[in-house]
Formats: C-alpha cells, structure tokens, sequence
C-alpha cells in the first residue's frame, strides 16, 4: 500500500517554499507587476539568511553558546532585507523607470541565482570544506524544532504538528493574503490597482506606491521560501543550484491556483507531493523512468493552464493589467 | 521621484530622439555600468580597476583560442536570440528556448547514437538536420497551438515545456549511459566520428559562426521584407488588425513558432553535432533565457543583435576569467551580467521619457 | 440678482503634451447653484482642462482657486478633498469588482471595509434620485446607462458639490438623456455645480444656465445660455461661420447590392447580439443605421465583412450582371477572393483598422501586400498610393514615414478612409466615421463618402449623431436590442420618431 504518513509530510516539506513563492507571486501580480525574477529573489533570500546565520555561528564559536532567539532572528532579518533590496530593485525598474516586466524580471533572476551561487561558493570556500557544500546545522536546528508532543502522537503528530515555525508561518501568510485581497479595503484598491490601474489612480489610489508595497512585500514574503528551504527542508546544508527550478514552479503554481493564495496552500502541497512522487513509486531498477516522472507537476501545470483558457471564465482570468507600466500623462 | 509629487517634476513622452542620441544614451549606461561592475570587482578582490579592465579583455581576447571561443559562445547565443525574435515580433512571449534547444538536440543525439553505424555520414548528418529542426518545431508548435487555439498564455506554457524537456533528456541520459552507472552520455562515436559536422579549415568552431551568420541575414530579410516578416508586425501589433484585413491569425502564430522552434533546434544541432558530440541537460545553459534579454535589448533587430550578443558573452568570458584569477566561481558572471542589464534596462527610460523641471507660474520654460 | 462668487476660478492654465498645446492661458469660473456648459469642438482642450481641475493631468502653468483660496491640485485625491468630482467619458470603473465595490474604492474611511453597510448607503442615494443599480452586481454585466449612473453615485459618494461631467450623454437614449438632465437639475437645485463637457448645441441650450467656449486650446468667452442662440454659439466655437447642412444627392441608379436575410448573432458569452435582422443595401445609396451604442451596429457590420462568426441567417452580395454569392462563413481573405470589393472602416481605427506603430505607407499596404506570388513585399506602390492619400485629402503629416499613432484622430481617419477607398469598392461599410474628428474633418468625411455613393458603391454608414444620419442618408435602418425596429426614408422623417424607434423595442435590452 501506498505510505501516506510517511509521503504527506515529505510532500508538504517540499511543498511550502513553493507555497512562499506563489503566495508572495500572488500579492505582485494582484499589483499588476508580472515578477519573473521571483527564483532570483528566492536564491537571494536563501543565501542573504545562510550569510547572516554563517556570520553569527562564527561569531559564536561553538553552538553551546547561540542564543536561539538571536539564532532564529538573525538569518530571518538577513533573508527579509536581502528580498527586500531586490524587490526593490525590481520596483525601480519596472514602476520608477517603466521598463519591460519580462526583460527585468529575467534579468533579476539571472542576478539573483549569481548571486546567491556566487556568495554560497564564496562561503564554502572560507569554510575550506571538503565537500562543495555549507553546513549550518546549529542554526538549522532552531529553525527545524517542532512541537515537542508530536512525536507522540503517532500518525497524527507526523502529518500535521512534524514541521518547523516557518512552515506554519507559510500558511498562516498564505491565509492572511487572501483575506486582504479579499476583504480589506487596501485588497479592493490593491485588486484595481493590478486590474486597472487609470482607474484606480483617478479614484484617489496611489498607483505607484501600491505596486511599490504589494511588490516588496511580495518579493520578501518569496525570499523566506529560499529561506525554509535552506534552514528546514535541507537541515541548514547550503550547495550551489541545490534551489533549483521551484522559483519557476512556485510562478506556475500562482496560475495553477488562479490568483488565490489560499488555493495555494493545498496546491503547493499537491505539487510538493506530485515533486517527489518518483521517490515512491516503485520502479525497480528502471532510473530512467524515475526522469519522467519528474515531469508531473509540470504536465500538470501546462494541463491546468490549458483547461483554464479553455473554459475562459471572468473571475480566473490574470489582473488585467499585469505586465504593463503605468504612466498617468499617457495620451 | 514619481509624477505624483507634482510641482517638481514633470515626466512626459519624448518626442523623435535621434537614432545616435538613443544610442548615446545606451552606451553612457553601458559605461556607466562597466564602471560599477569595475568597482564591485574591486571590492572583493582588492585589484585596481585597470586591471580588472584589463583581465576582463584578456578573458574575452587573450589567446586565439580565447577569442574563438568567444565567436563560439556569440553563435551559439545570437542563433537562439534570432529564433525567438520572429515571435517576440509578434508579442508571442516565447520563454521556451531552453527547451527548444534542449529537445534539438536530443534528436540530433538520438540520431548519432541510433543510426551512427548504419546510414553514411552524409545521410547521417542530413537526417540530423532534418531531425533537429523539425524536433524544435514541434516544441515550439505545442505551445503555438494552444496560444491560437484558445488564447493560453504562451509565457507559462513555454517556460513549462522547458523542464518538460529536461526531464526528457534526463530520461534518454540514462538510457544511453555510458558506461552504465555514469549518468552521462559521454562523447558520442569518439572513435568512428559519425555525425560530427564537418570541421571548415581545421577550425572547430568556424562552422558554427558561418552558418549562424547566413542565419542572421537570412532573419534580417525574412522579417524586414518578405510578406511572412510583414504579417507577423501586423499581428505583433494588433490581432485584430490582423483578422481584419485578413490574415489568419492563427496560421502565423504557428508559422512563425514553428520557425522560432526550428531556429532552436538549429542551434542544438550545432552543440551536439558542431562542438559538444554529447547531450547533457544543462547543454542549453540558460541561454535560452539569456537570449530573451539579447533580443529585448536589441529592440528585435537582428543586425542589432550581433552586438548585443558580443556585449553579453563578453562580459561573460571577460568575468570568467576574473573568476578563476581570483578563485571564485564561474556565477561571478552573473552578477557583472545582472549589473549590466540592470542598467541597459533602466536607461530605456531615459530615452523614452524627457524629466524636465517645472517653474512655478512664470511664463515659459 | 446679486454678484455670485465662483466656487472655481481658473486662472491663466496652460498644459502642453509635447509639442501639441492643449490648453493655453484659460481663465474660467464656476459657480455654485449653476450648470455650466463647456463647449468647444474636438480637441479643443476641454477635457483637457477638466482633467487639470480633476487632478488627472496637473497644469505646466497657472492657478486654480477654490472658495477663493488658491490650491495645489495633484491627484484625483486631492480633487476629491476639494470637494470636485468627475464622471469620464471612459468610465473608470474595474470590471470585475462590484458596483459598491467600485463606489468606495480609493475611500479612506475609518474602521474596516463593511460592504453591507456601503451597499446600504447606495441603496439610500438611489432612492432619493431614482436610480436604478444593484451594489452588488458586477460591472461587466452592466449596460452603458448603468455604468454611467455608478459613476455619478461614487461621485455624489464621496459628497461631491462640484460635478464635471464628460460628454455624458454620448452613450445615452433620448429617453435616458432627459432622465440624466432631470438629475442635473435636481442637484443645481440643491446647490451644487455641475460643468457638463458637450458639443451638441441642443443639450447646451436644454440643459445649461451659463455656456462657456474654447478653441484650439483658448478660452473665447463665456455667457449666459439664455442671452445666445445656436448660431452664435457655433460661431464662437468653429471661429467662422460654416454651412451647417451636409450635402445629400439623390441616389444613383440603385440596385440591390447586399441582402441580409435573418441574420442571427450571438457573442462568445451566448448573448444575442442581431435577432432575425434583414435589409438590403442598395449601390449608389447611403443606408444609414441608427441605435444607441451597442444595438448590434458593430456585429452586424463584421458579419458583413466577414469577421463575426454568425448563428444563422444569409448574407448574399449581387454583383452587376445580377449573380448572387453568398457571403456568410467566409472570412475576408476568401471574401476578397471572390471578386466583391469590399471596404470597411472600422470604428476602432488604431486598434483594429491601422496600425499605429507602423508608417503611413506600411497602412497603406494592410489590405494589398498580398498581392502577386513573390514572398518579398513590394514597397513602392504602398508608398505611392501614401502619397497620393497625404495630398488629396490633405493629411497633416510630416511625411509618409511618420508612424500613424503620431497623428492627430481626423489625419488618422483620413489615411484610413483613403486607404478603404483606394480600393475601388463597391460596398463600403463605416462605422462611426466621424467619431472623435472636428466639424471641418468630418466635412471632409462626408465629401469622401458622398462621392463614393455617386460612384455606384453601396454604402452603410452606421453613425451615433441622429442630427447627421438624417442629413446624410437615403435611407434609415433603427437597430433596437438587436433587431430592426424600422426602416424609414432619410428625407422628411421626424428626429424624435427615429428617437423612439432606437428605444421601441426596450424590453429587448434585457433580455442579456
């Protein structure tokens, strides 16, 4: 039979960076900003969090004497304002400066995956390790505990109470995005602003500042993906390209779940699960067929996309000015 | 620095820059990015600038082999820059080069590992050809086809087929191992050559940079005055135009993907058969993406293209180099590739929008 | 009765958009407890102006007074706290939100979003001025008239004592027109100030207290409604005085060119958009199609040329020698094969007749680069025939090479008009040909259409001014929710029976 106490946390692990991403992907593009440097952004989160955490274990000299709030602090700070800066970044360009989305977004990605290779093989290298690897394992700890009873309590405990803060704090902002794009005044006016941002302006909205926020907010909300990933999911073990592509899976995911971020908390799952079904499906000695199983959550990524054009209705449609720049004198 | 602050500044759309003023203004930004990159390098390094100048040129053109790799690297790009530009002239969002070029040559191997000792070398190399090309097409058509059929969004579905097409190629890999275990393909027909295009004058990359050259001009032409290159304006431009005076819409739209995937079948024909002689999954190296940003910034002019592509791989060699003087690794390039764009990008805004100051109820400027 | 003090004083604004100068030095004041008309042809910098006031645009030059104190307007925002509220032309409304949701959007009202509550309140400003709205319906499935009334409650909303109200009426009935109007005056009375934007002279001299004129962007003057006369006023806005009638020559030799039998069109969404229409359109005659916007003008002149798919019905083109060819399914491409020359200007003339980035001549070849078995474009004859439209009808260009979005919205409709003609058609269909374009373009438009009937071409020219369609045309088609109310002779019908028949079959409308 199929092991599902053992598959669903496996699943969900790998499931909430993605859930970071697209949560975060989700409250930019309501903004109107179609952000495809969101796996930059990621990269940067992930090593900004493994710099500051590297620098305070150092600073420590051995683990005995980390505080774990400082522990936990100081990476998030790290990873926060390293998201920040290339939210930003992203913002000047595209709302300041009203260059193209795609171009810019690319263009951050190819930065923000440098950059984040560049400082982890620069870290490794100070650490003069034998593997091409950084291994943060002291902090990683604090970021991984879980609640001490669920252990205890069997199945239970390891589908649902198994995983570190961050992993809970992922669907509580996926929660709480939705319930501000839903039901708060500034989701109205964040919701005009991605979907007609002339008309938002002219009823008193501060297009720019907006876009701005939501962006930013976006991009540091993406950044503690990287971040999970590095310290929870990958026990505090930062390699070069080990991130890999869920930047694009997390972007896949925002259509995946039309704009909801709520959606998204079982569709991150659901990918994180279709990511690594490979693993328990029995194949025998055929790798190779392991490959294509690899390719699931994409398949089923370009199935939903098709289905959703195909059906064409108004509410799941993409805000229909995402992609465009604003510029008011426009005539 | 926003409109909204009013009195101060005033943004509005310029009218005809000059071609030279534009370009001015691209290659201020472009200095003006050399130099950041120059100080960042500094930073970590502690080198003088010069030198960094310096070790950057001699990264791109040191030795002879240095700068044919270089020519190397400029066909490789500008042939998949030049396939996604007849769609992006199109407003056809194709992110899927990677792909494209990915599946390319996985025929091309397919065909050399498969039929390597049972048609001649020039049957060989032709069924090559025809493989390559037609396997990008077909990458290209799927996404082509949902886009005409129902107006999917082609960004997401090209960027999908690429890992689509990774997993592909992950999937052969193993099957051709070899040896067995290895998890690469290694050369394929070391000895016997076959299906390894020819070499033109000793030189193993010279091929390549002629025939993406007869590439580039045959683009130029195909966009700039061939009726095919007119359509696919008027439907970059307005789909309903296009309907209206009636072009087939959908017809171009796979017509012409059809052709950015064969373009990229191309260029993954010209890795594995011209230079590589093997198929990894990283054998695209996100040129695919870098190609996007090649043709953006060349305004999807292919002419134009030649040197925004020597610009890029410059820059790439030229920080390469730098890497492995000062020991860091090869994503340094990266980050001075980034630095570059970031600039190149915002400068647009520049030549499209004039800031000028504005004096408070006085008469005239 | 004594000096009222303006509640707005503009003074001495200017406002330039690159080279183009839309307003230069207008002074102008608005008073509380009056309707002011701002009248001024196309382009003549009203809305402009409005926009300057309603912190869309912000002026290069000059100063704006409120109750006599002088304010910095830099945002819509800061319209609003000013009291000054607008109702564009372009209604600026999110489709996919709701009508309440629209309505308090941008408001900064203390506590959390109570959309109960603010639909309540709607509900309340409805029945006080007789709206007819659901808060909670979507815009997108809203008629024009309904749009337009949530506009007009987000600004009474937001208490609002100065209204500005652009070309409201343009989208209206007669009907819903008088409704509006009542409205209007419901709220001078109550001491607001109203500016509605028009160029129709009825409207100005039916609804306005006080009328004030600009051209090319400069104040001429202003006065009270009542001291003037349409005359005077038509004066002062074109700067000369012009004929105000439009030619019509008989028809010439008219002969059966198009039948449209039970036409039947629905939209993608399902929604019956023509009902069992059927007509014929004659050659060297002007058939003119009345009805408010979005009667089924636009599908009903795309299924002729052949870009609308069609539920049912036929739509048969009769040729010279009398032989009959079925239009209906074919696409223009197979249209053109044919052998029927056939022209159609569309309404949308950057988005869907020309292409703006492209140059005059590249326009010039949209409809024939086809032409011949070469795969290259032959670029001379486009050229050629660009020439020849710049000089004949005298576009203001710099040159063949400019790219068409440059120019002004009458040379734009011109190069399109030439470019349809060219041609040589025999059925020439136009939709809204003058739309947008100043009195001395659309004379231009006129000549060009009334020539073209003298040559034998069918024409079916679907128009929004009744005034001109009853000038112009042969004969009337009145389209009315999709099905044809009536076809009446052009000469000698009465404008208010053509104004009934547009709104005849209303329950039909409700029907989406």
């Amino acid at each position: 039979m199929f092991d599902f106490v053992s598959f669903i946390p496996r699943a969900v692990v790998q499931g909430i960076p993605l859930l970071y991403g697209s949560t975060g992907e989700t409250l930019t593009e309501k903004s109107g900003n179609l952000n495809l440097g969101i796996p930059g952004v990621m990269y940067v989160g992930g090593i900004s969090g493994v710099i500051g955490a590297f620098l305070y274990e150092q600073s420590c000299g051995s683990p005995a004497n980390m505080n774990g709030f400082l522990a936990v602090g100081i990476p998030l700070c790290a990873s926060l304002f390293g998201s920040l800066l290339m939210g930003l970044l992203y913002c000047l360009l595209t709302v300041t400066l009203r260059a193209n989305q795609n171009v810019t977004g690319l263009a951050l990605t190819t930065f923000g995956v440098g950059f984040g290779n560049f400082f982890g093989g620069s870290l490794i290298k100070l650490t003069g390790s034998e593997v091409p690897s950084i291994t943060l394992s002291a902090t990683s700890a604090y970021f991984s505990r879980s609640l001490p009873f669920a252990g205890k309590l069997g199945w239970f405990g390891k589908i649902f109470l198994s995983y570190g803060f961050l992993a809970y704090l992922a669907i509580f902002l996926a929660l709480i995005s939705a319930y501000v794009l839903r039901r708060t005044r500034t989701g109205l006016h964040l919701r005009a602003v991605g979907e007609n941002p002339n008309t938002a302006d002219a009823a008193g909205i501060n297009v720019n500042r907006y876009k701005y926020r939501a962006t930013c907010l976006g991009s540091m909300i993406a950044g503690l993906g990287g971040l999970y990933y590095v310290m929870d999911y990958a026990c505090g073990i930062w390699s070069n390209d080990a991130f890999g592509d869920r930047g694009w899976l997390a972007i896949a995911l925002v259509i995946f779940t039309v704009w909801r971020p709520n959606v998204s908390i079982f569709a991150s799952i659901l990918f994180g699960g279709l990511y690594i079904l490979y693993l328990f499906i029995p194949t025998g000695m055929n790798l190779a067929v392991k490959e294509l199983y690899k390719m699931l959550p994409y398949l089923v990524t370009l199935v939903v996309l098709v289905i959703t054009s195909m059906r064409n209705k108004r509410e799941n449609q993409p805000p229909a000015a995402l992609g465009l720049a604003y510029f008011r004198e426009e005539r | 620095m926003n409109n909204h602050n009013g009195p101060l500044f005033h943004i509005s759309k310029r009218k005809n820059l000059l071609w030279y003023q534009a370009w001015a203004i691209r290659g201020a930004a472009i200095l003006l990015a050399l130099i950041v990159c120059a100080a960042v390098t500094t930073l970590l390094t502690g080198e003088n600038p010069l030198s960094v100048y310096a070790t950057i040129f001699r990264g791109a053109f040191g030795t002879t082999r240095k700068v044919w790799i270089l020519l190397q690297n400029m066909s490789i790009l500008l042939c998949i820059s030049l396939a996604v530009t007849p769609a992006f002239r199109m407003r056809f969002w194709n992110i899927g080069a990677e792909g494209q070029v990915l599946v390319g040559s996985l025929a091309t191997a397919a065909c050399m590992i498969c039929l390597g000792d049972k048609l001649p070398n020039w049957a060989l190399i032709l069924t090559m050809i025809a493989c390559s090309i037609l396997a990008g097409a077909i990458w290209g058509l799927i996404p082509a086809f949902f886009k005409a059929k129902w107006n999917t969004n082609e960004t997401l579905f090209t960027l999908m087929m690429n890992y689509v097409a990774t997993q592909l190629v992950a999937y052969f890999v193993i099957i051709w191992e070899v040896p067995k275990g290895a998890g690469k393909i290694g050369i394929i027909n070391q000895n016997s050559m076959a299906g390894w295009l020819p070499q033109i004058g000793g030189q193993k990359y010279l091929l390549n940079v002629l025939v993406v050259a007869v590439v580039t001009v045959l683009v130029y032409i195909y966009l700039n005055y061939t009726k095919h290159g007119y359509e696919i304006s008027v439907v970059g431009e307005s789909e309903r135009t296009a309907r209206y005076v009636g072009i087939k819409v959908g017809r171009v739209i796979l017509r012409t993907m059809a052709l950015s995937g064969a373009l990229c079948g191309l260029a993954g024909l010209l890795l594995v058969g011209g230079t590589d002689h093997t198929v990894t999954t990283t054998i695209a190296g996100g040129r695919g993406f870098t190609a996007v940003m090649v043709s953006w910034l060349a305004k999807f002019d292919p002419l134009v293209m030649i040197f925004t592509t020597f610009l890029l791989v410059f820059l790439d060699r030229g920080a390469g180099e730098i890497s492995t003087v000062f020991g860091f690794n090869q994503s340094f390039a990266d980050i001075l590739t980034g630095i570059i764009l970031f600039f190149i990008i915002g400068s647009e805004f520049f030549i499209r929008y004039k800031l000028s100051f504005r004096k408070k109820a006085n008469k005239e400027e | 009765m004594e000096p009222k003090t303006p509640v707005v004083q503009m003074r001495n604004i200017t406002k330039t958009f690159g080279s183009v100068v839309a307003n230069e030095g207008v002074w102008l004041d608005i008073y509380k407890g009056e309707i002011l008309a701002l009248l001024g042809e196309n382009g003549s910098g009203k809305t402009t102006l409005m926009n300057m006031l309603s912190g869309i645009y912000f002026p290069d030059e000059g100063q704006i007074f409120i109750n006599g104190e002088e304010v910095v307007i830099r945002s819509p925002k800061d319209a609003f706290d000013h009291g000054i509220g607008m109702i564009h032309q372009h209604f600026k409304l999110v489709d996919v939100l709701t009508a309440a949701e629209n309505i308090v959007l941008g408001l900064k009202e203390p506590g959390r979003l109570d959309l109960a509550a603010v639909s309540k309140r709607i509900r309340a400003l409805c029945d006080a001025y007789g709206f007819d709205v659901d808060p909670d319906q979507k815009i997108y499935d809203m008629s024009v008239s309904q749009k337009q009334t949530v506009e007009i409650i987000k600004v009474l909303y937001r208490g609002a004592d100065i209204l500005i109200l652009d070309e409201p009426t343009a989208v209206l009935t007669p009907q819903e027109t008088e409704k509006l109007f009542t409205v209007l005056r419901n709220m001078r009375d109550d001491g607001k100030a109203i500016v509605i934007i028009t160029h129709k002279m009825n409207e100005v001299e039916a609804l306005s207290d006080r009328v004030a004129v600009l051209r090319h962007g400069h104040f001429i003057g202003d006065m009270p409604t009542a001291e003037t006369d349409a005359h005077e006023m038509t004066n002062m806005l074109v700067g000369h005085p012009v004929e105000l009638s439009i030619e019509r020559p008989d028809p010439v030799d008219p002969k059966p060119r198009i039948e449209v039998k039970n036409l039947t069109v629905r939209s993608i969404d399902g929604i019956l958009k023509l009902e069992d229409v059927s007509f014929t359109a004659n050659s060297g005659e002007i058939l003119g199609i009345a009805g408010i916007s979005g009667s089924g003008q636009k599908e009903l002149l795309e299924a002729i040329a052949g870009l609308q798919p069609v539920e049912s019905g036929s739509i048969c083109y009769v040729n010279d020698a009398g032989q009959r060819e079925e239009l209906l399914g074919k696409d223009p491409l197979s249209i053109a094969e044919l052998g029927v020359a056939l022209s159609f200007v569309p309404e949308d003339r950057l988005g869907m007749g020309l292409v703006g980035n492209m140059d005059i001549s590249a326009n010039m070849m949209l409809r024939s680069f086809r032409r011949g078995k070469s795969l290259f474009l032959n670029r001379k004859a486009p050229q050629k025939l660009a020439e020849q439209v710049v000089s004949e009808l005298e576009v203001s260009t710099p040159g063949v090479t400019t790219p068409v979005r440059r120019l002004s919205g009458g040379n734009v409709q011109k190069v399109l008009v030439g470019r349809e003609i060219a041609s040589a058609p025999t059925v020439l269909l136009t939709a809204y040909a003058v739309r947008g374009l100043d009195i001395n373009s659309s004379y231009t438009i006129y000549d060009l259409i009334n020539k073209q009937k003298m040559n034998g071409v069918a024409v079916i020219y679907v128009g929004e001014d009744l005034d001109v369609l009853l000038e112009l045309s042969d004969r009337i088609l009145v389209l009315c929710g999709g099905k044809v109310s009536g076809i009446v002779e052009g000469r000698g019908v009465k404008k208010r029976d053509v104004g009934m028949m547009m709104t005849r079959l209303g329950g039909a409308s409700e029907d989406e």
